[in-house]
């Protein structure tokens, strides 16, 4: 994949149209990760506007994102930031070629409230 | 036989860069009837437009095509164009090869096929057309103001000084509207009050201006120049001939613990109240659902004690009917409710209020005459935090898709007059953009900027939590890129506003369109701002869109010229375009009668000769000319096919759809 293509896959993967997004930074006013993430909310829409892959990619901010969905309930546009740090996540993962979620894995009970993206991320922060 | 001339037109580059105009209008000159065609820069044109009376002239012309942009645009001028040669107006059809073709076509060749087969089916239609006179119709030289705002008492004087009779519907019980509320006004800080009650006391005492307070619009019928509309005087049980607004009822009205919505609802009033000092009609109303002899029967305390015998617990509703040329709707606005927005903790804390709550609090004659005091404990915020576009340019489905427009301004005015009153109060404003394009208004909010020291935070708030009493605001500080919490002592929102709700049913009853945000919608967003699509109803204010008091007046105004332009004169022309039955063929179902939206079919008994001496007596349709808007609703209904529209006749459309599916 080409960078160009990688983006693009991101952007993709998040299903975010992140020319929507009207940089309010309403999503990183209410973070409640906001310190331990050294690339805020808001920015990983605005980084991934602009293509700046490699800085995605490398950020420590897709660990630490709780993926609370707070800046996705919040978002006055119905931008998700949330699906960007995921996206970039599911990135980095594939990447390392290291795709570790087993279905069984997955417990057989799960609180259907808990949003499904909360619960994927969740696996794959903790199989890297 | 039909003479026909076509006129293509290049409408500069706007047709003719995708549009092959010549090779259009010399296939043109090979089609059966047509026995001149020309193609020209700008029809529409001084030039262009004589082109075509000397070609009527010269060639005889009995009808002809003007292929261009659409009609709505200038139907109307080669219909005069056609007329100054002495052709009939209605001999003239128009080929819209600019809206329907070059404009969304980037083919050359496709685009021209389509321009031909647009034209070609001009023709067809033009040849069956007959020519039309339009009739006439008096107009009532009184008009009907719906909404005692700011931008109804405008029009409303506007059009009486001229001349005319206006009558202004309000369906609180004073006129002032919204404007009554504020404390000050951008950007001169002029008291709202001082510059507004002056008007309301004009409307009463115009002798031109009749102020139906209390009232609301129930019914509407006919059309422009021609307005039935039924009003519902709500009752007041106050005798408005009576009543002296001397207040002693309000003194000894034992039930006060109503809310008084014009201080949006931050204290209580009494049952039967005058909702603020100035009101006009300055008369009494009493709260049906509050009032304690209206509730159980037992009471009576202010009619006891009215001096002059106003009170009439029996009062009812009544309903009066009156004629007006033209309506204006001038409904107005509300801030929007806060329900979705729990983030920012309005309903769970005192101290979170909304910009108009604070304009009542910061008003001498509000809730706390005029002394900033946090509703939770009235005591002085030192704190104050403003959130700008609370529901505004939201378009998650919480709040409202557009900007409101005026929340940048009366935010700052709010920070620079808190600065100014109370100088160790420390202002913060947090803001996504500061928009303010206006006289004198960049200026305005800089000066909160730089003489007043305003905090302005580029950022969005997240959440406002309660912690030991303090209210903590976090959000964005996009500029540092960092995430901020202030502990205040009072939160205001700028919420966004909407349409008053009541502005659908006005609409409905008027048949006036009304965007998804229930904003009216005006006929053309440039050249036509203040009228309606439905001839005869103006817009003023807010109803239209979100403005601020400068722009509400002109606007205002704006239709009172309209309207005064409408009512000076005696008749108006109809469209001759309307529907006409075959009585023949009509078998008398009522079909057509029930799906007219103006009331313009009645069904008549006739007696039809049979031969041999005989007749028989037939229920038939019968259209009334001047109330038909020529929709054609009646003549798709029509089971058995009696229904004819005059100039959109069922053998035209036919000929049209022919022409355009001949190869």
């Amino acid at each position: 994949m080409t960078k160009e293509e990688r983006i693009e896959n991101i952007k993709k993967l998040s299903g975010t149209d992140v020319r929507k997004c009207m940089k309010c930074g309403k999503c990183s006013g209410r973070c409640p990760a906001f310190k331990d993430m050294d690339i805020k909310p808001h920015q990983f829409v605005t980084m991934l506007g602009k293509g700046k892959l490699d800085e995605l990619l490398a950020c420590k901010a897709i660990w630490n994102c709780l993926s609370c969905m707070a800046c996705v309930e919040r978002c006055p546009r119905g931008v998700a930031p949330a699906a960007v740090v995921e996206a970039v996540r599911d990135t980095v993962v594939r990447m390392q070629g290291n795709n570790g979620i087993k279905a069984e894995e997955i417990p057989p009970i799960v609180d259907e409230l808990i949003p499904q993206q909360l619960l994927v991320s969740a696996y794959r922060k903790y199989n890297k | 036989m039909q003479r026909i001339g076509v006129f293509i037109c290049w409408c500069g580059s706007n047709i003719a860069a995708t549009v092959d105009v010549v090779k259009v209008a010399e296939v043109m000159k090979n089609e059966p009837g047509v026995v001149f065609s020309a193609n020209y820069q700008y029809m529409c044109s001084e030039n262009g437009q004589q082109l075509i009376k000397q070609a009527i002239k010269e060639h005889n012309l009995t009808g002809i095509v003007v292929g261009s942009c659409s009609p709505r645009m200038h139907e109307a001028t080669f219909r005069k164009t056609a007329e100054a040669a002495g052709l009939n107006p209605y001999m003239v059809e128009i080929a819209n090869i600019r809206e329907h073709c070059s404009w969304i076509h980037k083919d050359m060749d496709e685009a021209t096929e389509k321009a031909i087969i647009l034209v070609r089916t001009a023709i067809a239609k033009v040849k069956l057309n007959a020519p039309l006179t339009a009739g006439e119709s008096p107009v009532v030289k009184r008009a009907l103001v719906i909404g005692g705002g700011i931008a109804g008492i405008q029009a409303a004087l506007d059009i009486a000084d001229a001349g005319f009779e206006v009558d202004i519907v309000e369906k609180n019980a004073t006129i002032g509207g919204r404007m009554a509320q504020l404390d000050k006004t951008f950007p001169t800080l002029d008291c709202s009050a001082c510059i507004l009650t002056p008007k309301m006391v004009d409307c009463a005492q115009h002798e031109k201006i009749d102020i139906l307070s209390y009232s609301e619009v129930e019914d509407v019928k006919g059309f422009v120049g021609n307005f039935n509309v039924k009003i519902r005087r709500k009752a007041r049980y106050v005798d408005e001939t009576k009543c002296t607004g001397c207040k002693v009822c309000m003194d000894k009205c034992p039930s006060k613990k109503g809310l008084n919505a014009f201080n949006m609802n931050l204290n209580t009033r009494p049952a039967i109240h005058i909702p603020f000092a100035q009101a006009i009609p300055n008369v009494a109303v009493i709260d049906p659902e509050q009032c304690i002899k209206l509730k159980t029967g037992k009471c009576g305390i202010c009619q006891k004690f009215c001096g002059v015998g106003a009170i009439d617990y029996e009062q009812k509703d009544t309903f009066i009917e009156r004629q007006y040329g033209a309506i204006v709707v001038a409904t107005g606005f509300k801030p929007i409710a806060l329900d979705a927005f729990n983030e920012y903790g309005y309903a769970d804390n005192k101290d979170v209020i909304t910009s108009l709550e604070l304009e009542r609090l910061m008003n001498a004659a509000g809730p706390t005459n005029g002394v900033l005091l946090r509703p939770s404990d009235g005591t002085h915020p030192k704190v104050i935090t403003f959130i700008q576009c609370v529901g505004s340019r939201d378009s998650s489905g919480c709040g409202k898709p557009y900007c409101s427009k005026i929340c940048c301004m009366y935010t700052a005015k709010h920070a620079m007059l808190l600065r100014e009153k109370y100088p160790d109060t420390e202002v913060h404003v947090f803001y996504i953009d500061v928009r303010t394009p206006g006289k004198n208004y960049d200026e305005f909010y800089r000066r909160a900027v730089e003489q007043y020291g305003v905090d302005y935070i580029k950022g969005m708030v997240g959440k406002v939590y309660n912690e030991n009493g303090k209210l903590m605001v976090q959000g964005s500080n996009l500029i540092d890129n960092e995430q901020i919490t202030i502990e205040s002592d009072l939160v205001v929102l700028a919420t966004a506003i909407e349409p008053e709700p009541s502005v659908r049913k006005v609409a409905t009853l008027l048949t006036a369109s009304i965007d998804t945000n229930n904003f009216l919608t005006e006929s053309h967003a440039k050249l036509r701002p203040v009228e309606s699509p439905t001839a005869g109803v103006y817009l003023a204010g807010v109803c239209q869109g979100p403005k601020d008091i400068p722009e509400t007046v002109s606007q205002a105004s704006a239709c009172a010229a309209k309207v005064i332009g409408l009512l000076v004169k005696d008749k108006l022309k109809t469209n001759p375009c309307v529907a006409i039955p075959d009585e023949m063929m009509c078998n008398g179902c009522s079909q057509c009668a029930n799906v007219c939206a103006y009331g313009a079919i009645t069904y008549v008994d006739k007696e039809f000769r049979l031969g041999g001496g005989k007749t028989e007596v037939r229920r038939v349709a019968s259209v009334n000319p001047a109330v038909c808007q020529g929709c054609g609703a009646c003549t798709v209904t029509c089971p058995s096919g009696a229904m004819d529209l005059k100039g959109f006749s069922s053998k035209q459309i036919m000929s049209e759809v022919e022409a355009i599916c001949k190869k």
